[in-house]
């Protein structure tokens, strides 16, 4: 058995350790590149969300270097994603291309599903082996994830352009090489090290900008065009509102176990939508909230092109914007979207952004009220129909 | 209570719709909100529940679940709305208990209420009665008939019932169907129970409401093969269809080659296209039968 599974920003990491130290063959898709794009977009139904052809491309490439199964997980919706390995399934066997599935989701009502997905994996492993091997992933993990929050404000600060970044990918090779929780703990403090290391601009003030939206286009930087790089090299200091760990430990533990619970986001949310939608869309409209009353400086809303829920979140997201007083840019991305025209927009909008910080912080040392129209929040949408 | 009823879909409501929603959202919803802006200025209070789901374990969609608060914070001013929340995904009866708290909150008495929710029933079951016989929801608004046509001419036309059923949206689809001598056939004619049986053979549970209705009717017609061809309308940019159409146009290929056509409707589908297009379709299910 030898087990492929799809890209996520760097989920490979720990689901790789996970895989291998159960004694299961891995085969990492190559990373994704405009060709699995292509790839996937070809096969895959015209209407589907982005996620789901950017899937077909991995399985596929991942098949050609010889993957019999795909560890897929799953849900149960309203999101199209929970829907996703099922027709997946149908599209490679029409194909003619036989690859197996395992699929691990909240079962409804079907436990023995889920066990028989379980037990395939960790067949070759005993339970102190599974243990150890949960523990190291989940282990690299949280490193990943709290090496990513520690990076976006040093790169912002950066002196020399690209430092963080080639610290970044040092780190995460890292991490990935680390074989015992021990060594992550070692890797993630010499990761540090490197990010201390890293020359600063002194004294900038930067811009603040939360990242909220859908999951697989937060994460998946060749998805997002980089959305996170290209803010940061702008000098701009990225908050971002979903990390891998929180969604595992929400999404796949908690919820599977029905002990989620969210009652803050929903508080938060709950004057402008007062219901989940399914996926983030409740969560796009809490932090957004949550940003505006941290004071930071502006908002990007990510998100598929056609993605039900953030449609909700964007349908609603100008009245935040106006209420809260933090401007919001919506971008929704697929497969024809550029770097460059994303690029534009990020750029244009941070120079608004660095435009009204500059008005009020004026205001403010004249000892004057702010006058209204730098109150005014704004809202403007990037799409990539053209 | 005086109740208004938005007039049927037309260009001036679709314009409003189209202008109010957010540019993303699918056909359907542009539609709902011109039919609501419609409404706002001559009523004083608004019915926009919030629809979650319709059967156990199943949902609408998302859109469907957020269309108040996506109405209420669209930026145009309205009148009060009554927005209670339908979901039978836990609960069978949650539905009823919902309608009669929404009109307690307007002030009419419990048993007001439920006596309204009985007598809304029996009208509802009389009307699915009459949609089994064979007739569409237009054939019993407009008291016309199907076709008088042989049992070969069998059309299976399948979509969400705010697309096929609506004679703006769709440009006058069933019509359409009729003139060129073909019944119709579509979800709302079989019998639930045997709709969810075919759903149910599915591999893994499908959590659309309408998603089971049109898997779980294809399914059948598959199986039995007395339809001559497949019709299948989508809004562009819905997000169930997109998987659940999917599947239905490969499981129509694979299992009986049944020809299959997929209408994707959106503000900018003209009439003169969708025509050519089911002509040909139909062209081609004559010529099969002929060869």
């Amino acid at each position: 058995m030898k087990v492929t599974f799809p890209h996520m920003g760097y989920l490979y990491v720990p689901v790789r350790s996970l895989l291998n130290s159960l004694g299961v063959e891995v085969i990492v898709p190559p990373a994704i590149s405009q060709e699995t794009i292509t790839l996937g977009t070809r096969y895959a139904p015209e209407f589907a969300c982005l996620p789901l052809k950017v899937n077909i491309g991995n399985f596929l490439e991942a098949k050609e270097l010889g993957a019999d199964t795909i560890l897929m997980a799953g849900g149960v919706g309203p999101c199209r994603f929970g829907y996703y390995s099922q027709v997946q399934r149908e599209i490679l066997s029409d194909l003619g291309i036989d690859l197996d599935m395992i699929i691990l989701e909240p079962p409804q009502g079907q436990w023995r599903l889920l066990l028989r997905g379980l037990k395939r994996l960790t067949a070759k492993a005993s339970p102190l082996a599974v243990y150890r091997a949960g523990a190291l992933a989940w282990a690299k993990l949280k490193a990943l994830d709290f090496m990513a929050k520690e990076m976006h404000p040093i790169q912002a600060r950066e002196a020399v352009r690209g430092r963080t970044m080639r610290a970044w990918k040092e780190m995460v090779e890292r991490i990935d090489d680390a074989d015992n929780t021990k060594a992550v703990q070692e890797a993630t403090q010499q990761g540090l090290a490197l990010l201390r290391k890293i020359p600063l601009q002194t004294a900038k003030d930067t811009l603040k900008v939360g990242l909220v939206g859908e999951i697989y286009t937060i994460l998946e930087p060749a998805v997002n065009l980089d959305i996170e790089r290209s803010l940061g090299e702008m000098g701009v200091e990225v908050i971002r509102s979903v990390y891998l760990s929180d969604w595992v430990v929400t999404n796949l533990v908690l919820h599977t176990l029905h002990l989620r619970d969210d009652t803050e986001h929903y508080r938060l949310a709950a004057p402008y939508l007062n219901h989940f939608v399914g996926g983030h869309g409740l969560e796009s409209i809490s932090s957004t909230i949550e940003y505006a009353r941290a004071g930071i400086d502006g908002v990007v809303h990510v998100a598929p092109l056609t993605c039900m829920p953030e449609i909700v979140a964007k349908s609603i997201l100008p009245q935040v914007s106006m209420d809260e007083d933090i401007p919001v840019l919506t971008l929704m991305l697929d497969e024809h979207s550029a770097e460059a025209g994303i690029k534009t927009r990020l750029e244009a909008f941070c120079e608004l952004l660095q435009a009204r910080r500059n008005r009020q912080q004026t205001c403010h040392k004249r000892n004057c009220d702010v006058p209204a129209q730098c109150r005014e929040g704004f809202t403007f949408e990037g799409i990539s129909r053209n | 209570m005086e109740v208004v009823v938005s007039p049927p879909t037309d260009k001036d409501i679709l314009d409003l719709g189209v202008m109010a929603a957010e540019q993303e959202t699918c056909l359907p919803v542009k539609v709902c909100y011109g039919h609501i802006l419609t409404l706002a200025k001559n009523v004083d209070c608004l019915f926009v529940p919030r629809l979650i789901s319709c059967q156990k374990d199943t949902y609408i969609c998302p859109k469907f679940m957020g269309l108040p608060d996506m109405i209420k914070h669209s930026g145009y001013n309205l009148p009060q709305l009554i927005t209670p929340t339908l979901n039978a995904r836990e609960r069978r009866n949650s539905w009823p208990h919902s309608l009669v708290r929404a009109a307690r909150e307007l002030g009419f008495s419990r048993r007001m209420a439920e006596a309204a929710w009985y007598q809304a029933r029996q009208e509802l079951s009389l009307y699915r009665k009459k949609l089994q016989q064979g007739h569409t929801p237009l054939d019993i608004l407009f008291s016309r008939c199907q076709p008088d046509v042989a049992s070969d001419h069998n059309l299976l036309l399948l979509g969400h019932p705010y697309n096929i059923f609506d004679e703006f949206v769709n440009m006058n689809l069933i019509n359409q169907l009729y003139r060129r001598g073909y019944r119709v056939i579509t979800p709302e004619m079989l019998p639930p129970r045997l709709i969810e049986q075919k759903a149910a053979k599915l591999p893994k549970h499908l959590f659309w409401s309408l998603g089971r209705l049109l898997v779980g009717t294809a399914s059948h017609y598959l199986e039995e093969g007395s339809v001559s061809g497949i019709i299948h309308v989508v809004s562009f940019g819905c997000g169930p269809d997109s998987l659940v159409g999917e599947l239905l146009e490969r499981r129509a290929k694979k299992v009986s080659q049944m020809p299959f056509l997929l209408l994707t409707l959106d503000e900018h589908t003209g009439e003169g296209g969708l025509i050519t297009r089911v002509e040909a379709f139909l062209d081609m299910i004559e010529w099969r039968h002929v060869s």
